[in-house]
């Protein structure tokens, strides 16, 4: 018990998540417990429009929890300063980046934002530790590139690297197989997957590739109208939990295989 | 790690420039004097009083006025671009200068409708400072908080031009009210002039301008996250708020200041960056902040000497000069680029 306390990553308790504005609020999910643990790769899945994208945000801080605890390495999110926060927490959002002239090696290098002076220059140790993430990523010969050269799918490992570079112990992506071909999207999740193993880092994600998620992922987190449950992969199978996740008039998950089927 | 080394050569190239025009700028006037006598004069070695006067108390500082004139409002449209995110930001389009240009006015024609007792305190230089400061500060903080419920780029400078056309309008009601006196005031120092200050006036435009600039070093890291748009930046610790805060501080000192001072210099800050990010194509600011302010300087000194119109006794109107330059440079920048490179 004690071990499983000391390795909790990411906690969340009672939490419940949604809109707040000055009349009403908007529920979206409530009583979600979900735990992550180091070394860990988690998928988040849903239908569109379940609430991923709004669990992410409050799990990262960009919009307030309606009620309940998140915690980050067993400390309250609230107690994080911004600066605290992004030395324990990366993101790759889906939003593009604003300014494609940067270069590949530059791009990752603003990764080191949260340790460096007020003028942003690097010590040896942050070189390092880019190289080291542009090494990660086989993506060192992309290094002078310039961002707006780069295609979908080697931006996103290029995003993946930055997140790398901030040297966080849990690393959140939105969404990081969108816009991408049916190989570069199990690229990208095998790739998180030998990251989460090598670096010991927890890696969460949000995907609408469940077959690829059911096969790579330690745990997912599975979203649907009433509930939201986290488990392994097996179990989430064996419970049926896949079966509730949409209408069934149109497709029916397949246990066997570990995928949705269309209805003949 | 080449680029650095290629960037320190362009750098050292770009400060020899910047020195070769300079002389050349204060080589050239209406009145000829050869350029030894010009390196006697400034060197103290000569004694010929007219010449003296010339080159010491009107060439000089209108070479120093360009030079501050034009990394200020270059390194000021630098970060109006990286904070809105948008190409086409400059303190001119979004209204700023028009904001300093309306203070202006209430000081200079204003006068007669707020009634004598203010008439002394109001006139004088200094007045005309904190009322463009005050005026560009305004605006400034206003598009500002119009951006944070306006999201879309596009609106917010709309918004911007439609403060222009606002203060437009409130100079033309005031003008109506106003003395012919008052009005040549005011569309002089709309004509906008390098050449009007003397050293103490250089002097208290410096002592403004260099917070601003020292304050835009301390924006170089914010800018640099501002990259990857604002929720990356959020995410790699930034203060938001504090940073934009002292964007918006910095850009109002350097943007209220010179156009307090020079009049407000169209297009500089609209052009420079972009041609320096041609130049040096990099986004990195703390290549790109020095750069712009080497260029400024350099294309503002350029602009300067031509509106001098060499060796004859007529000056251009600055604003004329620069618009002449700033205007196809941003066309050309449009028509090329059909995505627009940051």
């Amino acid at each position: 018990m004690d071990t499983q306390k000391k390795h909790s990553v990411l906690k969340t308790k009672n939490l419940s998540i949604g809109y707040r504005s000055k009349k009403e609020s908007t529920l979206i999910g409530s009583n979600i417990n979900i735990e992550l643990h180091k070394g860990e790769l988690v998928g988040l899945v849903g239908a569109n429009g379940i609430g991923k994208s709004t669990l992410l945000r409050s799990l990262t801080n960009v919009q307030a929890k309606l009620d309940g605890h998140i915690y980050i390495n067993g400390i309250t999110l609230d107690r994080y300063s911004s600066l605290e926060l992004a030395k324990v927490l990366s993101l790759v959002l889906t939003e593009p980046i604003f300014s494609k002239n940067l270069t590949v090696y530059e791009l990752v290098a603003l990764g080191r934002q949260p340790y460096t002076n007020w003028i942003g220059n690097f010590s040896k140790e942050d070189t390092l530790i880019i190289n080291k993430a542009l090494n990660q990523i086989n993506i060192e010969s992309l290094k002078h590139k310039k961002c707006f050269e780069l295609s979908d799918g080697q931006l996103q490992k290029v995003m993946i690297a930055r997140a790398l570079a901030q040297d966080t112990d849990l690393i959140i992506l939105d969404e990081p197989t969108t816009h991408l071909d049916m190989y570069h999207k199990a690229y990208i999740l095998k790739l998180l997957q030998r990251l989460a193993r090598e670096t010991g880092k927890t890696i969460l994600f949000s995907s609408h590739e469940i077959d690829l998620a059911i096969q790579l992922c330690d745990k997912m987190i599975v979203m649907s109208e009433n509930n939201v449950v986290s488990d392994t992969p097996c179990n989430l199978i064996s419970h049926g939990t896949f079966e509730s996740l949409f209408p069934n008039d149109l497709i029916s998950f397949d246990k066997k295989t570990g995928s949705f089927r269309v209805k003949k | 790690m080449q680029n650095t080394s290629k960037h320190t050569i362009s750098f050292i190239g770009l400060v020899l420039i910047l020195i070769l025009v300079f002389f050349v700028n204060v080589s050239l006037g209406s009145v000829s004097i050869p350029n030894k006598d010009i390196f006697n004069i400034i060197f103290g070695i000569h004694d010929n009083l007219s010449w003296k006067y010339i080159v010491l108390d009107y060439r000089l500082p209108k070479a120093f006025t360009a030079i501050i004139v034009g990394s200020g409002l270059g390194i000021s449209g630098l970060m109006m671009q990286t904070l809105f995110r948008n190409p086409l930001a400059g303190p001119f389009v979004l209204g700023i200068t028009s904001g300093a240009g309306l203070g202006v006015a209430i000081v200079t024609m204003g006068a007669s409708l707020f009634g004598g007792i203010f008439l002394g305190v109001l006139a004088s230089k200094w007045s005309i400072v904190i009322a463009a400061i005050l005026g560009s500060f305004l605006v400034l903080l206003i598009v500002l908080i119009v951006s944070f419920k306006v999201r879309d780029a596009m609106a917010i400078l709309i918004i911007g031009l439609m403060f222009g056309s606002i203060s437009a309008a409130a100079v033309n009601v005031l003008s109506y009210f106003s003395s012919a006196e008052e009005l040549q005031q005011y569309f002089f120092w709309g004509f906008g002039s390098l050449g009007n200050l003397s050293w103490n006036e250089l002097l208290i435009l410096f002592l403004i301008y260099l917070p601003g600039i020292l304050l835009s070093l301390f924006t170089i890291k914010a800018l640099n996250s501002l990259l990857l748009g604002e929720n990356y930046a959020k995410s790699l610790g930034m203060n938001i708020k504090q940073s934009r805060l002292m964007i918006i501080i910095s850009t109002s000192l350097l943007a209220g200041s010179i156009t307090a001072f020079a009049g407000p210099i169209a297009f500089i800050g609209l052009a420079i960056p972009h041609i320096t990010r041609q130049v040096f194509s990099t986004s990195n600011h703390k290549i790109l902040l020095p750069a712009v302010f080497l260029f400024g300087a350099i294309i503002m000194l350029i602009c300067d000497s031509i509106a001098q119109l060499p060796s004859s006794e007529y000056t251009l109107p600055i604003n004329a000069i620069t618009s002449l330059i700033g205007a196809p440079v941003v066309i050309w920048l449009l028509v090329r680029k059909r995505k627009m490179i940051f």
